[in-house]
């Protein structure tokens, strides 16, 4: 999709969209590089799903691509990814309470909005947990 | 007025680009992989990810590196028929880590990413009455995550579980910067061989190199006098070839491989000297040759 100021017969330009990850709705603002007038697109929800479901950012990407991203953060319920690092300090607790102990990390990582587990949300965690 | 081709660009989105730079992601994820097979069989039912499981693990018998790739988003089974549904999937710095199952087979799938085991897949979406709308867009590009994300190392064999539905080839086809032949699935009977044909005419129509047709069931070993008998009654060989294709083996039905798939064990690695492990073991070796004689990587 493209966007033409008609009066100028010049391509708009990409300025920004409000919230382009989250959100109910997308919305971008286009602007002409020669008049500066600006439109808006508003795109409905049924817009907005197909194109996020096409792993592609609108307005270009503003972060690196991680692992399985569209994936994670498109599921109602995920299970948290674990770096290998964390992974291997966990494996330091005893096995009894090892599940225990990730149960734990994982409910705070989870309030704290985290996508996975690093060593740093194991020892905030921990900290919050007083361990 | 200009008009859409007329303007270079999408007005700083670069929907192109992203879409590129993705592409030479996985191309450079499957340039350590030398055969990636894709097992298909476009009708439920007919024991394709039973085959996929045990093909695998066939060949790892063979020394072979392999990993598995569910394919199947919505009925996700990989995990517990390979044993590694307690595993969990790792971050590593260049990606996802798969889990290892037997003889160190790496497998990536669906259900190692849900919560519990009978979670299903529910998407976020905004717009929740029409999923028909995205769900086949979400479904591709998560399919394209796992192949483009998983640090699978080298592979001599990446085996493609697809799930049911003669489109679900052409669709993941297009993703794939590469397919080196496709396996069919199917069972002696009418019904299955309809639809099972439709996918293996999809595959020709790609010019996708077609291994060959595994026939499963295609017998039963009467316990009264100990003879194979045929378990359809359409059972039939029209000089070697099923679907128009060369059959690369017939699997008979034994009990045990369903018994397998539930405790997470290949029934290749348990009960190998039995005709259905030879079966399998001799589908593996013929899937060897033919790919050596393709010039394909092992």
């Amino acid at each position: 999709m493209k966007f033409l100021c008609v009066t100028c017969d010049e391509a708009m330009k990409f300025v920004e969209s409000a919230d382009p990850a989250r959100g109910d709705t997308f919305s971008a603002v286009f602007r002409c590089p020669r008049c500066t007038h600006r439109i808006a697109l508003l795109a409905n929800p049924w817009e907005t799903q197909l194109v996020r479901s096409l792993g592609v950012a609108l307005g270009g990407r503003t972060a690196p691509h991680e692992p399985l991203e569209l994936v994670r953060e498109r599921l109602v319920e995920s299970r948290l990814l674990w770096t290998e690092d964390a992974e291997r300090r966990l494996e330091r607790v005893p096995e009894f309470v090892r599940s225990m102990v990730r149960d734990g990390i994982e409910r705070h990582a989870r309030k704290r909005g985290c996508r996975e587990v690093t060593c740093e949300v194991m020892d905030e965690a921990r900290s919050k947990m007083g361990m | 007025m200009k008009t859409y081709r007329d303007i270079s660009g999408d007005g700083g989105s670069d929907i192109a680009g992203q879409a590129a730079r993705r592409a030479a992601r996985m191309r450079e994820r499957m340039a350590s992989i030398a055969n990636s097979l894709v097992v298909m069989s476009g009708k439920g039912g007919v024991g394709k990810s039973a085959v996929t499981v045990n093909l695998a693990a066939a060949f790892a018998l063979q020394g072979r590196k392999v990993g598995v790739l569910d394919a199947d988003i919505n009925g996700p089974c990989m995990a517990r028929m390979l044993g590694v549904e307690r595993q969990t999937l790792m971050l590593g710095e260049d990606g996802v880590i798969p889990t290892e199952g037997p003889l160190g087979m790496k497998v990536v799938s669906m259900d190692l990413l849900l919560t519990h085991e009978t979670a299903p897949v529910e998407w976020n979406a905004p717009a929740p009455p029409q999923p028909h709308l995205w769900r086949g867009a979400l479904e591709a590009a998560a399919v394209q995550e796992f192949f483009t994300d998983t640090v699978w190392g080298k592979l001599d064999y990446l085996l493609v579980d697809l799930p049911p539905g003669p489109e679900r080839f052409p669709g993941l086809h297009s993703l794939l910067p590469r397919c080196d032949g496709a396996i069919a699935v199917t069972i002696p009977s009418g019904v299955a061989q309809l639809t099972v044909g439709r996918s293996v005419a999809a595959a020709r129509s790609l010019k996708v190199k077609l291994l060959g047709v595994v026939e499963n069931m295609s017998s039963y070993l009467c316990p009264c006098c100990g003879t194979h008998q045929p378990l359809f009654r359409d059972a039939g060989d029209a000089g070697g070839q099923v679907l128009g294709a060369s059959i690369l083996g017939r699997i008979p039905f034994d009990p045990r491989i369903a018994r397998c798939c539930d405790q997470g064990v290949p029934f290749v690695l348990a009960h190998r000297q039995t005709p259905a492990g030879r079966a399998f073991l001799d589908i593996a070796a013929q899937v060897s040759r033919l790919r050596v004689a393709q010039g394909g990587g092992q």
